[in-house]
């Protein structure tokens, strides 16, 4: 279990490595930063001086291992549009963010464990197929198109929520569905495939010999096994969440993580790109990492030699 | 050449009815791509200020002049939903080349070399799945500026990860059978092996993969054009024509729902197909 933890480790801290590097590359693309910063309108001396304030005018290798170091012990640099601080910034966000992705996570699980089990009891049914079409259905469903469209019918018509911003929990709602969408298909097709393997496995069959109650064989024996995979997927698919927020909260106008994200790329504002990329990478890592930790609790043959 | 089938199931009727309905959208699609110049009814960037957001046919004040009505700047609806679908399709199938080859020649190599080679390859899956996609494309589009190619090769160097993980496990499958063995005494060179033994092989399941990728890459493509850095105006993508009319959907939701249930059913006829392909070929897609 230590070296499985400790492989593990390793592969995370590479990980996070490789995309701090590429972050820091990703954001040098543009050429010359002081030039789009400064704007169209800036003199050479401005740029020259941008350049200088900004420390843009070291060796490109110096300005990496100063950001790594900086980051490294948590500082993760200045905005240049924000005036601030760059790891304040993202925990002022974060809240926002998190919650979100927690609301659209539940609301998944919420969703595709009963229409999962259910698909899977009545295999190769009409109901079966009814929910692989709703599995279906969302994997099409474009995000920002359907949180749009709830915008008009719950939001406008029927006003049952409010359309944008992050006053109160009900304004989590509509956001939290159209995250959720795109993590149903994945979640109640694993649950389906996990509960038709677990019940056609002997344990199952050992209980059924035993006469126990079809309620007790499915909830507390099938489920019990496929939940294992579901969980881990889950926290995964958390990770993607978090990430895959920033339309959402564009949509919906919520200030989160993506937003701030979203406002710095129109600014030029690279220290702040740079560190929500790391930081959602690192947050993906760790949820993965979560994961394969708990499937190695729960299943011992995982831990590998 | 010798050519198995991994995992055949068996194939059941309403599948092939919904992999017919998937094959009609995606044909319908095509056509709509191919012969956009010559089917629109009018000049999809032509602007008519006297005829601004006329509403569709079956509404009431709709006539037949304008099928699905005019948007905010009086351009022909239809006209530029048909060219969105070719802006659509374009985008979905070339992000899908350049994204198939890099991850195809990842997954082999890994899944025929194994060892250390493949431990590299395993390591650059997770680090291309802990990337934001959305974030690193809208990134690169706003500093580079928006342009097709550039949106092009940005998603097809950050799709890869599931080409590779198909190719790779497949390739480690079709490695251990016995022809590739046959191949080996019989001489032939690792060229060789890999691309008339093994790739023929493994060929069915990234068939599959690729529909699935076509999709995504035209679901992320709307989005990013949705957000203002994707498609750069007034090409007539689906997701910029949603972002155009939102400040209007309030008042006339048609503006919204047209594109989007168009981009909704292309996405779903893919994904139709590519679940019957998979079915036909008992391919695997998981990852």
């Amino acid at each position: 279990m230590l070296s499985f933890l400790t492989r593990r480790l390793i592969v995370a801290f590479l990980v996070a490595a490789t995309v701090m590097t590429l972050a820091f590359i990703l954001t040098r693309l543009s050429g010359d930063l002081a030039t789009s910063i400064a704007g169209p309108n800036a003199t050479q001396a401005d740029i020259d001086a941008i350049r200088k304030a900004y420390g843009l005018d070291r060796p490109v290798l110096t300005q990496f291992f100063d950001w790594v170091g900086r980051a490294l012990t948590g500082d993760l640099g200045e905005s240049y549009f924000f005036k601030a601080r760059v790891s304040t910034l993202i925990a002022e966000r974060m809240p926002v963010t998190l919650t979100l992705g927690l609301t659209g996570l539940v609301i998944a699980l919420v969703v595709s464990l009963p229409l999962g089990i259910l698909a899977a009891v009545r295999e190769n049914t009409a109901l079966d197929r009814c929910v692989q079409l709703v599995a279906l259905l969302g994997q099409a469903m474009p995000s920002f198109w359907l949180g749009l469209i709830l915008m008009i019918f719950l939001g406008l018509q029927l006003g049952w929520l409010p359309i944008s911003g992050t006053g109160s929990w009900q304004h989590y709602v509509m956001p939290g569905i159209v995250l959720a969408f795109s993590a149903i298909p994945a979640l109640t097709r694993l649950t389906r495939a996990g509960m038709i393997q677990a019940m056609g496995s002997d344990y199952i069959r050992t209980a059924r010999a035993k006469g126990l109650s079809r309620a007790s064989i499915l909830l507390k024996h099938a489920l019990r096994n496929a939940a294992i995979p579901v969980v881990a997927i889950a926290a995964v698919q958390l990770g993607f969440m978090l990430g895959g927020s920033i339309v959402i909260e564009q949509v919906f106008a919520l200030h989160g993580v993506g937003y701030l994200a979203w406002e710095s790329i129109g600014k030029n504002d690279f220290p702040v790109v740079q560190a929500v990329v790391l930081v959602l990478a690192v947050i993906y890592v760790a949820l993965t990492m979560l994961a394969d930790l708990m499937n190695a609790v729960l299943d011992p043959r995982l831990r590998g030699p | 050449m010798s050519v198995v089938s991994l995992n055949a199931g068996p194939k059941r009727g309403w599948k092939s009815v919904s992999t017919w309905i998937g094959a009609v959208i995606v044909g319908i699609a095509m056509f709509c791509a191919l012969a956009a110049p010559w089917i629109v009814p009018y000049d999809p960037f032509a602007q008519d200020l006297g005829k601004r957001l006329v509403v569709p046919f079956w509404m009431e004040g709709g006539s037949t002049e304008h099928l699905l009505g005019t948007d905010q700047l009086g351009r022909d609806y239809l006209s530029r939903l048909i060219w969105g679908c070719r802006i659509s399709m374009l985008i979905g199938v070339t992000v899908t080349v350049v994204s198939g080859l890099i991850g195809i020649a990842i997954g082999v190599l890994g899944g025929f070399i194994g060892g250390r080679v493949d431990d590299a390859v395993l390591f650059a899956i997770t680090t291309r799945l802990s990337i934001p996609v959305v974030l690193v494309a809208l990134a690169v589009v706003g500093l580079l500026g928006s342009s097709m190619t550039l949106l092009v090769l940005t998603l097809g160097l950050l799709l890869w990860d599931r080409f590779a993980v198909v190719a790779r496990s497949t390739t480690m499958q079709v490695r251990n059978l016995d022809f590739v063995a046959a191949a080996w005494c019989a001489g032939c060179s690792r060229f060789r092996i890999l691309t008339r033994e093994v790739l023929p092989n493994i060929a069915s399941h990234l068939v599959v993969v690729a529909t699935l990728e076509v999709a995504l890459a035209i679901l992320l493509e709307a989005a990013l054009s949705f957000l203002g850095l994707g498609v750069p105006p007034p090409l007539p993508s689906w997701g910029l024509m949603i972002a155009e009319a939102k400040d209007y959907m309030f008042f006339s939701p048609w503006v919204i729902v047209i594109p989007g249930v168009a981009l909704f059913v292309l996405v779903l006829g893919i994904n139709l197909l590519g679940d019957g392909l998979r079915d036909l070929f008992g391919a695997r897609t998981d990852t």
